[in-house]
């Protein structure tokens, strides 16, 4: 799964990742104090909002990237400022219809707004009990955030991982495993997914992609390579 | 939602990796509460330690023919209320074993009280701060510095409160299993608006009772600013009971997040904060750091909505006058957030008033005289 910043050159980026091997894209919606975040990312959104990507430039990003990949699940990734103001009901509805197969909300922890669905995160920090209830409430697979900390690179796969994955086996009732935050190299993925299920790369990629399309592909391909190895 | 709400204000908007620490703080807050050693520590401290109880001054010359006191809260040790809430959270910290703070600061008078816990409780001590306040607050993050904190400058965005607490935010959620979060205003994620709120409220209660034996009866009017709203929350929850009471809070003009903004999202909690239609934040702007905030503790958004308090605004020229009128006939130098509250106070037609002086000014004095030059 790849993580790209919303903004004009995004749907011919993401349909460049989906031709690179990736399965997922997550479509983040910038928002001015992302907390979950690291400099990479939020420099992304600072951009992004500098660009003019508020809600509605974003759900039609989502609509455009919807039409040049049309069978890839589609997630946007946000904050709940976002939807505040948007609306709660009325985003996951227009989002869906923009072609949202899912949802993220970085600042929306299992246990709250438990009526809007959307793919929960779990971290190394989380009690069983949270696990159980992110994986009873997750709208299809789970997220693992690898590490404690915000998003951004790293030089080797979180040693945390291990042990969230077991838990997340043990408590998850076997909801498929998505490991994100810090994954950056092939030599990242491959560690990562022979633990989880898959694999998420956020930061690196909205890096690569901005050297444009044909750099996220290779990028992307050398991933997938290094996980079909 | 149904974590630590104040009608639908509050609750926890924060990434997972929090949420247990919040948990465990909001369990060890708990017990501390119920623990009369706690109290009792506190207490300890307060009076041999930061100078409690501060007195109330009655401030004639500034308000002819009016009884206006002021609660001295710039008489504590630091220079203002922000270390009742430090003292406490230091002792809260050591109950759950963290030996690092972390805090954020906008003026500086926070930071400071944080950086002199951890020198007193022997903890390492980071303080975020915004560049543009690093400047304005310069004597402040020199003592800091004295004090033993490393204060790390922001130096992104609006290099102000808003991204110093939201780097502060993410230096805890990568640092959270040995450090304490020392936030210093009643905003942020439950249960932290209601440990603020607690730990002020020795400001309302003492007050409550000075102004009673000055005047045998309750003021007419309480009047505090309010940035995120820490000294407000700590004198209101004094007189909140009291109906009769009037209950102003006072913000700065370009930073009114209950006079201009609207519901919203906002470092883990939702509030009446500046963000346009989108939920994209907006910038603050007021010549007083500690009050450059477009967020607001959720507490003072479901005051304002039940009508139990109402809030105000008065612009930098106003604050500016009341802080050289207070100089100038009473012989005490205010720190420009409480100025705002002075200049509001002067208009109401209450007869006995009450206004929190939250801090004293020596921070502030550049920054007033580069206005006056210019």
């Amino acid at each position: 799964m790849i993580y790209l910043m919303a903004g004009a050159d995004t749907p011919e980026l993401a349909r460049a990742a989906v031709d690179g091997g990736a399965n997922i894209v997550e479509l983040g919606f910038p928002f001015s104090d992302p907390l979950a975040d690291g400099p990479v990312i939020r420099r992304a959104a600072e951009r992004a909002l500098a660009a003019g990507m508020r809600t509605r430039a974003c759900l039609d990003c989502l609509a455009r990237t919807r039409a040049l990949a049309p069978e890839t699940p589609l997630v946007p990734m946000t904050y709940a400022s976002l939807l505040e103001a948007y609306g709660w009901d009325r985003f996951a509805s227009d989002a869906r219809t923009a072609g949202a197969t899912s949802l993220i909300v970085a600042d929306l922890p299992a246990g709250e707004q438990p009526e809007l669905r959307r793919v929960q995160l779990v971290a190394p920090t989380s009690t069983d009990e949270r696990i159980r209830l992110a994986a009873e409430q997750t709208d299809g697979w789970l997220y693992l955030v690898t590490l404690t900390g915000t998003t951004g690179a790293r030089d080797d796969v979180s040693p945390a991982l291990a042990g969230l994955v077991e838990r997340a086996r043990r408590f998850g009732d076997g909801v498929p495993l998505y490991a994100g935050f810090g994954i950056s190299t092939p030599d990242h993925a491959r560690a990562a997914a022979a633990l989880a299920d898959g694999i998420v790369v956020g930061s690196r990629a909205v890096q690569v992609a901005e050297d444009g399309p044909d750099a996220l592909r290779n990028y992307v391909a050398s991933l997938r390579h290094a996980l079909d190895a | 939602m149904t974590t630590g709400l104040y009608g639908t204000y509050g609750g926890r908007y924060v990434p997972e990796t929090l949420v247990p620490a919040l948990d465990e703080l909001e369990a060890g807050w708990r017990e501390a509460r119920a623990d009369p050693d706690f109290r009792s520590e506190l207490d300890e401290l307060g009076r041999t330690f930061a100078g409690r109880p501060t007195p109330l001054t009655r401030a004639d010359r500034f308000a002819p023919g009016r009884r206006l006191y002021l609660k001295r809260e710039d008489l504590l040790h630091t220079g203002a209320h922000k270390l009742n809430n430090a003292l406490g959270q230091a002792v809260l910290a050591r109950r759950l074993g963290k030996r690092r703070i972390v805090a954020e600061t906008g003026a500086g008078q926070h930071g400071v009280a944080a950086a002199t816990v951890c020198a007193r409780f022997g903890y390492e001590c980071v303080v975020y701060m915004g560049e543009e306040d690093m400047r304005r607050q310069r004597p402040n993050v020199e003592r800091m510095e004295l004090l033993g904190a490393e204060v790390r400058p922001v130096e992104f965005g609006t290099r102000t409160l808003k991204e110093a607490t939201s780097e502060a935010i993410r230096d805890w959620i990568t640092n959270v299993e040995t450090t304490h979060y020392l936030i210093g205003s009643c905003v942020g994620p439950a249960p932290y608006p209601e440990i603020v709120r607690e730990l002020q409220s020795v400001i309302g209660s003492e007050a409550r009772s000075q102004f009673l034996d000055a005047e045998g009866r309750l003021p007419g009017v309480v009047v505090a600013c309010v940035g995120g709203g820490s000294n407000a929350i700590g004198m209101f929850a004094g007189f909140v009971d009291d109906t009769d009471v009037r209950l102003v809070g006072v913000e700065a003009a370009g930073a009114a997040s209950l006079g201009t903004g609207h519901a919203g999202v906002l470092h883990g909690a939702r509030s009446s904060v500046l963000a346009d239609d989108d939920g994209q934040i907006v910038d603050a702007h007021s010549i007083s750091a500690g009050l450059d905030y477009p967020g607001v503790g959720p507490e003072h958004a479901f005051l304002r909505d039940t009508g139990r308090a109402e809030y105000v605004r008065a612009t930098d020229g106003e604050a500016l006058a009341a802080f050289r009128d207070l100089t100038r006939c009473e012989g005490i130098i205010p720190a420009l957030e409480p100025a705002h509250a002075l200049a509001r106070a002067r208009d109401l037609e209450e007869e006995l008033v009450l206004v929190c002086l939250s801090g004293r000014g020596d921070k502030d004095l550049e920054e007033v005289l580069a206005h006056r030059a210019g």
